[in-house]
């Protein structure tokens, strides 16, 4: 088996009162690529955000790169080498694109640049000195994972890239998840789409009130329907 | 009027809007990256020009240079900032995370503090600075003489946002300032510092500060109450331009920059008053300032706390407000003295209970209740002194002035939300504070009206005390049964989601405008008594010292309960009224209690109580 970069055991978390994480346990491999799926509400997001450390974990381990980071703030786990993309985007639209990016660099690393994210991301070179408020919301997806990026990240965590997004634009989502996973990245990627988490993961881990409730292939998933229709259709 | 007059005005109006900038500027990135309005920005202005008629002598004795004039100047900046840095490891970095209004509080303490702190080292007498070797003549323009030194400030201004922009595009520190101002956590995750930034933060706004002042002392002399003048005006400026705008801030300096040159030829006493329309019609037109935005949806951590669910008192609470009705009643029968702190405590308390009204019941943060209070007690007074009428329907006009400015001012204000509405309730608190300061004709200004007695039925201190028990625990009764009401449960449905309120049909804004107007009566009627129980009125009622007594109490009563505020008054007073003759450091003792308060008991001593008995069930 190959060495796990990312070990979550008995992850809960909520907000306020709300509990939403009822003890998520998984893992993730080095290089890997796996989707965490599961409908509106299974805790997906949240999964991630405990994680990241954006939400305070209250019970269980997150262990990355062999080193405990439950508890760690957000800024000293980005620092250990994981790389966060949150869903809404969030980019800096009163920055330019190479300002954006700048703000994602770590200095002392520099594995990435914007001299090759450009290379990955061709849209991106062209408007380098344009406000990032005047781009497409595709534009800005790109833009948010290229700014991960210059963090020379080990594993992303990658939320929700497909959502609301054109389909030719998922299409190049999909494209940089896989160029991603070529450079050696390990990616968690949290998806409702099986289509999209089919063409780039390979292993799906469904989501459901809080828990990990099925892993497997994601050929599987895409073979088992009574599986689907428990934790994924509506 | 001559045209190269005319010119002079607009270069002086420039000179002043220049150095409005400066602070202005600082103040602004501060709140762009940590989101607290810092109330201590105008400390530090002070302590800038402090530091700079010690320091500029001390270095114009080695050589009379201009060089070491601005040497000495930019060495108080650093050193301002140094201070800054000091608050932001010691204060700031344990209250990110906490409600506005006791950001805005405990930024206050610190404000209390350093005025105790200055009068200690530099003394109670004005100091007067060195002019700036080389800048000390004046220039004709035209025919007018026009002071170099104002035109080497029209010139600051620029310089100091050609630098600011040059830092913000052009170095990292700059980029990472922008990007935390729209979304800090967002920069977190992305592997800053956040602790790192905000402390940088904290020095580059105070040294702005520092700058600004230092750059004063040519003009005016350091003095212990530079720190209040100045932080309103450097609010408004702020406001206007949009919060964390620096580009913002430099328009707005400049509007009030001209607006002030040229105002005070037209209405010479009223110049504050028209920043303050500019303001008030800038904050209708776009409610964010001329160049700032909405607020993220991200980043805000902090839910407004208040009253959650009001519900008929206990076999306890019943017994305690029996208790207390009994304590009110039977106090005369204690020293005169004791009565007289037992009115003021009523007095006090009515007060509280209308400002946690709007606080934890509405969610309007208010930094400016005293402004009511004071304008009911100027009402009630004026009408016994000037116009001879009795007590009787000086009372009765006392609510209905408090009333009548809530409604006016109230009716700007329940546009806004959040700091920006905090920022305007303290601007027109200021504003009714200049016009009572100014008005002196009508007035007396500065020192008040004196006369102001009870009718011959109430003059004993006995029976003004049951008057006045019978009034204020009626209004008390009274809100306390609004709160209960379905208009009490309104406003707390459009203080947890004003868009949702919105959308199950309530009219949200009028619905805040009439809370705003009937706890602005109810504390124009506390006011009034007030005034009555001291026989005087003067301008210090209206006062931003007094807004914060009053938010003192309800943040010790604790705003997420009912009648907290009434017990929060009563200790607050009890230990001013005892502490106060005991010590000349009043206002450091009660910075660092707000600071405490704010640290320890940010659910106030009702709540801290309330949450260890269900701790404890």
């Amino acid at each position: 088996m190959a060495e796990r970069v990312l070990e979550v055991t008995g992850l809960r978390a909520g907000y306020g009162p709300a509990e939403v994480l009822f003890g998520v346990d998984l893992h993730l491999a080095r290089g890997e690529v796996a989707a965490l799926m599961g409908r509106n509400g299974a805790g997906k997001s949240t999964t991630l955000k405990a994680i990241m450390g954006l939400l305070p974990p209250r019970a269980g381990s997150v262990r990355f790169a062999g080193r405990e980071i439950a508890g760690l703030p957000p800024y000293r786990i980005a620092r250990l080498g994981l790389g966060y993309v949150p869903e809404d985007r969030r980019i800096f639209t009163d920055l330019t694109v190479a300002e954006n990016l700048a703000v994602g660099r770590r200095p002392g690393r520099s594995s990435w640049t914007p001299e090759r994210l450009f290379e990955v991301f061709p849209n991106l070179a062209e408007m380098r000195h344009r406000r990032a408020a005047a781009m497409s919301g595709g534009e800005q997806q790109m833009l948010t994972i290229a700014r991960t990026l210059m963090g020379n990240p080990e594993a992303v965590l990658l939320d929700e890239p497909s959502e609301g997004l054109a389909p030719v634009i998922v299409e190049q989502m999909a494209e940089a998840v896989l160029r991603m996973k070529a450079e050696g990245i390990a990616v968690l990627v949290s998806e409702q789409s099986l289509d999209f988490a089919a063409a780039v993961a390979d292993r799906a881990l469904v989501l459901e009130k809080g828990a990990v409730r099925w892993e497997g292939d994601v050929a599987t998933l895409e073979a088992d329907e009574g599986v689907r229709r428990a934790y994924l259709t509506l | 009027m001559e045209w190269d007059f005319l010119l002079v005005q607009a270069l002086s109006g420039l000179a002043s809007a220049s150095s409005l900038f400066i602070i202005a500027s600082g103040l602004t990135i501060v709140f762009g990256v940590t989101r607290i309005v810092n109330f201590a920005h105008g400390s530090f202005y002070m302590l800038g020009a402090y530091m700079a008629v010690t320091i500029v002598p001390w270095l114009l004795e080695l050589d009379r240079s201009p060089t070491m004039f601005f040497v000495g100047v930019l060495a108080s900046a650093v050193a301002v900032g140094l201070l800054g840095v000091a608050m932001e490891l010691l204060l700031l970095r344990r209250i990110y995370r906490v409600p506005e209004l006791f950001q805005l509080l405990a930024t206050f303490g610190v404000v209390l503090i350093v005025q105790d702190v200055v009068s200690m080292i530099w003394g109670p007498v004005e100091i007067p600075g060195p002019r700036a070797p080389g800048l000390r003549h004046a220039v004709y323009i035209f025919d007018q003489r026009f002071p170099a030194y104002e035109l080497f400030l029209i010139a600051v201004g620029p310089a100091v946002l050609a630098l600011l922009w040059l830092l913000m595009h052009r170095t990292r520190f700059g980029v990472l300032i922008r990007a935390a101002t729209q979304d800090r956590e967002m920069v977190g995750a992305l592997g800053v510092n956040q602790a790192m930034l905000f402390t940088g933060t904290l020095f580059l706004g105070a040294a702005l500060a520092g700058l600004g002042g230092a750059l004063q002392i040519p003009r005016v002399s350091a003095s212990s109450h530079m720190d209040l003048s100045i932080i309103v005006e450097a609010f408004v400026v702020t406001v206007i331009g949009g919060m964390g705008s620096v580009p913002g801030a430099f328009l707005a300096a400049m509007l009030i920059g001209q607006l002030q040159a040229f105002g005070v030829l037209v209405f010479p006493k009223i110049t504050l008053v028209l920043a303050f329309l500019l303001m008030a019609v800038v904050l209708v037109v776009k409610p964010w300032g001329l160049l700032g935005r909405p607020e993220a949806a991200s980043g805000r951590a902090v839910l407004p706390e208040g009253i959650l669910d009001p519900h008929p008192l206990g076999r306890a609470g019943r017994l305690l407000a029996a208790a207390a009705v009994v304590a009110v009643l039977a106090l005369p029968l204690f020293d005169a003295y004791t009565v007289k702190v037992g009115t003021e405590v009523l007095i006090l308390a009515l007060a509280a209970f209308s400002l946690n009204f709007l606080v934890g019941n509405g969610g309007i943060v208010s930094f400016g209740h005293a402004a009511y209070f004071g304008l009911g007690a100027y009402g009630a007074g004026l009408l016994v002194v000037k116009a001879g009428l009795p007590m009787e329907p000086a009372l009765i006009a006392a609510p209905i002035a408090g009333g009548a400015a809530a409604a006016l001012f109230g009716f700007f204000v329940v546009r806004l939300s959040g700091i920006y509405l905090a920022m305007l309730t303290l601007a027109f608190a200021q504003i009714a504070y200049a016009i009572v300061f100014q008005w002196v004709e009508v007035t007396g200004g500065d020192n008040g009206l004196v006369g102001v007695w009870p009718s011959s039925w109430a003059a004993s201190r006995e029976a003004y005390h049951y008057l006045t028990a019978v009034l204020t625990l009626g209004a008390i009764i009274f809100l306390r049964r609004v709160i209960h009401a379905p208009f009490g449960a309104t406003l707390r449905a459009a203080r947890d989601s004003a868009a949702r309120a919105d959308a199950v049909g309530i009219d949200v804004r009028t619905h805040r405008w009439l809370g705003f107007t009937l706890a602005g009566a109810a504390a124009g009627l506390a006011g009034g008594l007030y005034a009555f129980s001291k026989g005087s009125i003067d301008p210090t009622l209206l006062g931003i010292p007094m807004s914060v007594d009053f938010l003192s109490m309800i943040l010790l009563g604790g705003i997420q309960s009912v009648m907290g505020p009434v017990a929060g008054a009563a200790a607050f007073h009890a230990v001013k009224d005892f502490f106060m003759p005991l010590t000349d450091y009043w206002r450091l003792l009660l910075g660092l209690s707000i600071i405490a308060m704010v640290l320890v008991f940010p659910r106030g001593l009702a709540g801290a109580f309330v949450s260890r008995r269900r701790g404890a069930s």
